[in-house]
């Protein structure tokens, strides 16, 4: 568990680690775009930004989806938590930590 | 459910989760006042707490650690600031070495818990403070994320030993 959490907080570091990546995150977020439009406002070949994404993907950041021919990519904001999404996570914790609570009393009741 | 309301503030990174229980708060407390009660309620089945140190009255302490499944021990420590039996309990809750000093790089958060008699029971009202953002994140990358479906499967044991 703590190792898949560390393996994924490096990935997410090393995809953000680099310029254009950074730059292809802002631009996807929201609406997405496609593959073929973002690498048309890049000085380099398609397949290069095309590997780009992939290591976006493989973060977790990016996810794609076809639509026709084209590839959308889309930014996933989940790595990158936000308080809302915290406070909603913590949140399920309480509510299992409440259960607990609920589990224990009812316990008595059973055993009386 | 006994969860019946759940309020954020993203403002003041506050989060308060309110229960219901079918039980008297007297009884209620005694999760709180018992060490080997709060354990069974504090971690997910994934991650047992243990606590070690348990003071619960203003300036005392109670102090736990929870083993992830690889072993790992992650220490925590409530600082007591106020105790009404059976009605209220205040806390700082900080993250804690081995050793059970407080993390003073790590940011901590204020809980008030408060309990209430109801017709059908109590109704309890927990309410968390985070110093900031990154204690929030800390809490929870300490793993505690895994409980829910563990928590599930820790409910289907209960009953089955019922």
């Amino acid at each position: 568990m703590k190792g898949l959490l560390d393996d994924e907080a490096d990935a997410l570091f090393q995809a953000l680690a680099d310029r254009t990546r950074r730059d292809i995150v802002r631009r996807v977020a929201g609406e997405g775009l496609s593959v073929t439009d973002l690498a048309a406002d890049y000085d380099m070949s398609f397949a290069a930004v095309q590997k780009h994404v992939a290591v976006l993907e493989r973060a977790g950041l990016v996810t794609k989806r076809r639509v026709g021919k084209q590839q959308i990519a889309h930014a996933e904001v989940g790595p990158l938590r936000t308080i809302r999404s915290m406070l909603a996570e913590l949140e399920d914790q309480w509510v299992d930590r409440v259960q607990r609570i609920d589990d224990l009393l009812s316990g008595d009741e059973q055993a009386g | 459910m006994p969860v019946i309301d759940t309020f954020h503030d993203e403002e003041t990174l506050t989060l308060t989760i309110v229960a219901e229980f079918a039980a008297p708060r007297e009884r209620v407390w005694e999760v709180y006042a018992d060490p080997r009660q709060l354990e069974q309620i504090w971690g997910p089945p994934t991650y047992p707490a243990t606590v070690v140190d348990h003071s619960l009255e203003p300036g005392g302490r109670v102090t736990y650690f929870m083993t992830s499944p690889e072993g790992e021990k992650f220490c925590g420590l409530w600082e007591l600031t106020a105790v009404d039996r059976s009605a209220r309990l205040e806390f700082r809750d900080y993250f804690a070495d081995e050793d059970f000093s407080v993390v003073e790089s790590m940011p901590g958060s204020s809980c008030i818990y408060r309990f209430e008699a109801t017709e059908t029971g109590t109704r309890a009202t927990y309410e968390s403070v985070f110093d900031s953002a990154e204690g929030l994140r800390t809490v929870l990358e300490m793993g505690v994320i895994e409980g829910s479906t563990g928590a599930i499967n820790q409910i289907d044991d209960l009953l089955a030993r019922q």
